[in-house]
């Protein structure tokens, strides 16, 4: 009877601090916070007219030369051909994942020189006015999601979306201007641009 | 650099100092039994507890019964997250139709949870339904912490006392700790996330059509409770499978300043707690002088490191300004990244805010080191104290030599027993870091795992079992872990959890038992900065003697080959 003895408490503390703390805690935070919180419980989600265009905090796969694009992406979605295969998804936001690539990694350095001559093709306007090259839009994000380019990331795109959409550089750089989000308190954090936010604006510039 | 990223590192260092000496007189009476607020509302449940249980919590247990029940509690935990992993397909809440993890993979996240480690080989929107990651997981994140602080108390209880048999009650400890601090705190760190982003629900994911027309699947669920006590039980399993760098885990960069802040909190007050339960605060504060030191150099040499570019991505063209963002978020940029990666291996947290894999060699040389010290930098909760008293024994003790006097700490005389007992436990980790890495590199299963050649895949094998036997859990993410990894690493996390803390309470329990003798003038003391310096020696010493050569293979002959301009 000593193994009982000794095995009781370690079951029974076991048992009640597993229904506490893995049961009791979350639900009742999803049901406070559900309530007094419901759109960042929710996943902080978007509506354009009466759709669902998304969550502000991921980011999007940008391709159309119509909006600001987001970082590289390197996630990966089932193959619909073949779904125990994977392939390239960008912005897959069911499975989060990061290159993971070394720095001295032939790979990375392959990948991020596409990816520079392909924003160069993109924004030739950017390239004649001499603009550098923003790191952040040549490399991928730690997340594959990241919602936010740099500011320089932005005004690098400018001159293509207004070239695109037919308005002025002056309006949409001052759009861009508006929608950077400063540091907090000057220092805290870096300062960027909510892409998601930023491209819905532009729909609603004429 | 920049002045703000300056600026955001010495805030969060002013705000470490504030919080420690109000939690460490909050965890004195929660472990000391003191009257406190929560303490009157839920005490009654709390002794029902113990008469369900068969406790008699007024009773306190000698040195083996505290281990023994440690033991114990652990290997409940165990089997209980095993048998969960294996059959979520037939229990609830599994709304994404996930099937049963595999036999190695559900042995090894099992052992990584219940050893407070959170190495994770899966990913967890991908393996884990819902009821695992709450019962199973989010359980372990509580009790493993819980485990940490209550050996940690049950230390300072031996430190502390005079002629005692017994150091406190293991079963106490650990209902009061996770009742009194660890849930409560969270409640209150869960709300502040949802308030800046981060999800709360029991939907498994939503369905939303782009702006370009194209559907994204966006994965949700309880995240906000699970992020809480991740960081502030210094465990770092994320629920997303890029963990901290993830928006819904970590969405702006306040909850990244509060998320590296809860990592710290717990770690700090224990030396406050070390310091009030000796009967002398100046203790306390002087082992916290010497790991803040080592933080402090840390920090700055990760920052300086991050803040260049790549140089084969600057040839490029590429702007520099920005530093290296590869695996990086934009809205936490350098020196929230660089911080944060200090931070969580400093202690034995190991989420991560950005990819460790992808910093340049001498940014990602500091975690590394930070968890080969044994991560005594303030540590995990728990077990950063008593990791580093561990290191003030030998301190004391080569002071001792030196000057000819039978070392003593706390006017307790350090005899061969402890010292036996103290290098037992410095000499397992890294037996495990390196001896698991030399066999990881020669053999074909070892090598098959890694994603890197040439010195960053020796890197990434070295990382690994530095993470593992360190208890951390941060990993250089492109390993893929095979069975092979995931046994060795299991094998690594239970040695680098328990031999230590069996070790350690052996110390305790003859520490207890001893008279004190009154300090003379030829008394060492143990609160000024000459001790301060002589632990933080003593840590970076055998550090440095025991693992500069592979960090020479490493991190260093990749940091020259890529000045170089070498790439694999």
């Amino acid at each position: 009877m000593t193994i009982v003895r000794t095995i009781r408490p370690a079951l029974v503390v076991f048992l009640f601090l597993s229904v506490v703390t893995g049961i009791l805690y979350p639900l009742a935070m999803a049901g406070v916070a559900g309530y007094v919180l419901p759109r960042q419980a929710g996943g902080s989600l978007v509506m354009k007219g009466d759709r669902l265009v998304g969550s502000t905090l991921i980011g999007q796969d940008f391709a159309d030369a119509r909006y600001f694009h987001g970082r590289p992406s390197v996630t990966v979605g089932p193959d619909p051909a073949d779904p125990s295969k994977t392939v390239a998804q960008p912005y897959n936001a069911a499975a989060s994942m990061a290159s993971n690539a070394g720095p001295t990694s032939r790979a990375l350095v392959e990948r991020v020189a596409a990816a520079v001559s392909r924003l160069k093709a993109d924004n030739p306007e950017a390239v004649l006015a001499g603009l550098p090259v923003p790191m952040d839009l040549v490399t991928s994000s730690g997340s594959g999601l990241d919602p936010d380019i740099s500011p320089q990331g932005a005004l690098f795109q400018v001159a293509r979306v207004a070239r695109v959409r037919h308005l002025g550089e002056e309006t949409v750089r001052a759009l861009v201007d508006r929608m950077v989000e400063r540091p907090l308190m000057g220092w805290l954090g870096e300062p960027r641009v909510n892409v998601l936010e930023l491209n819905l604006a532009l729909d609603t510039l004429h | 650099m920049s002045l703000s990223g300056w600026i955001t590192i010495a805030a969060f260092f002013l705000c470490v100092v504030a919080m420690t000496r109000p939690l460490g007189g909050y965890l004195q009476r929660v472990l000391e039994g003191q009257p406190h607020f929560l303490g009157r509302i839920f005490g009654p449940l709390e002794r029902g507890l113990y008469r369900v249980a068969g406790i008699r919590w007024e009773e306190e247990q000698s040195w083996v019964q505290y281990a023994t029940g440690v033991v114990l509690f652990s290997a409940v935990s165990f089997v209980v997250v095993y048998a969960l992993l294996r059959f979520q397909v037939l229990l609830p809440l599994n709304p994404a139709g996930l099937g049963p993890v595999a036999p190695d993979l559900a042995y090894n996240t099992s052992i990584s949870f219940v050893t407070n480690t959170n190495w994770q080989s899966y990913g967890g929107e991908t393996t884990m339904s819902h009821l695992s990651q709450m019962l199973a997981l989010a359980v372990q994140n509580f009790v493993s912490a819980a485990v940490g602080i209550a050996v940690a108390a049950a230390v300072i209880r031996g430190f502390a006392r005079r002629g005692a048999g017994t150091i406190g009650n293991v079963w106490t400890d650990l209902v009061r700790v996770t009742l009194y601090v660890l849930l409560p705190i969270s409640v209150v760190v869960a709300l502040f996330f949802v308030w800046q982003g981060v999800p709360q629900t029991l939907h498994g994911s939503v369905e939303v059509t782009t702006l370009e027309g194209a559907r994204q699947t966006i994965a949700l669920g309880p995240v906000a409770t699970q992020e809480a006590i991740k960081m502030l039980g210094t465990n770092g399993g994320g629920f997303f499978n890029t963990n901290s760098a993830h928006p819904f885990e970590n969405p702006t960069a306040l909850s990244n300043f509060v998320q590296v802040l809860c990592i710290f909190a717990l770690g700090t007050a224990l030396t406050n707690l070390f310091g009030r339960m000796v009967g002398r605060e100046r203790e306390g504060w002087a082992i916290f002088s010497a790991m803040a030191l080592l933080f402090l150099i840390g920090v700055g040499v990760t920052y300086w490191a991050e803040a260049h570019a790549n140089p084969a991505i600057a040839a490029l063209g590429v702007d520099p300004a920005l530093g290296n963002m590869e695996g990086k978020e934009t809205r936490f940029g350098i020196a929230a990244s660089a911080l944060f990666a200090t931070v969580t291996t400093d202690a034995s947290c190991g989420a991560v805010n950005a990819m460790h894999e992808s910093f340049l060699p001498l940014g990602g040389l500091v975690p590394l080191v930070n968890m080969m010290l044994g991560e005594v930098i303030i540590g995990g909760v728990g077990a950063g104290l008593y990791g580093v008293l561990l290191f003030a024994i030998i301190a004391v003790f080569m002071a001792g030599l030196m000057v000819g006097r039978t070392p003593e700490y706390l006017g307790k005389k350090i005899e061969a027993r402890e010292v036996k007992m103290t290098m037992l436990a410095v000499l397992c980790l890294p037996l495990v870091m390196l001896g698991f890495t030399a066999i990881a590199v020669v053999t074909g299963p070892g090598l098959s795992a890694l994603s890197a050649t040439g010195p960053h895949g020796f890197t990434e094998a070295l990382y690994a079992y530095s993470s593992a036997a360190a208890n951390n859990g941060s990993a250089f993410g492109g390993l893929t872990a095979n069975p092979f990894w995931n046994l060795a690493l299991g094998i690594g996390m239970v040695v680098g959890r328990f031999f230590i803390i069996i070790p350690v309470l052996a110390i305790a329990g003859a520490m207890a038992a001893k008279k004190v003798a009154p300090a003379t003038s030829g008394t060492f003391p143990t609160d000024n900065g000459l001790f301060i310096a002589l632990v933080s020696g003593v840590i970076v010493i055998v550090g440095g003697l025991t693992f500069l050569p592979a960090l020479a293979l490493g991190p260093i002959v990749e940091h020259l080959t890529m000045l170089r301009g070498t790439l694999f």
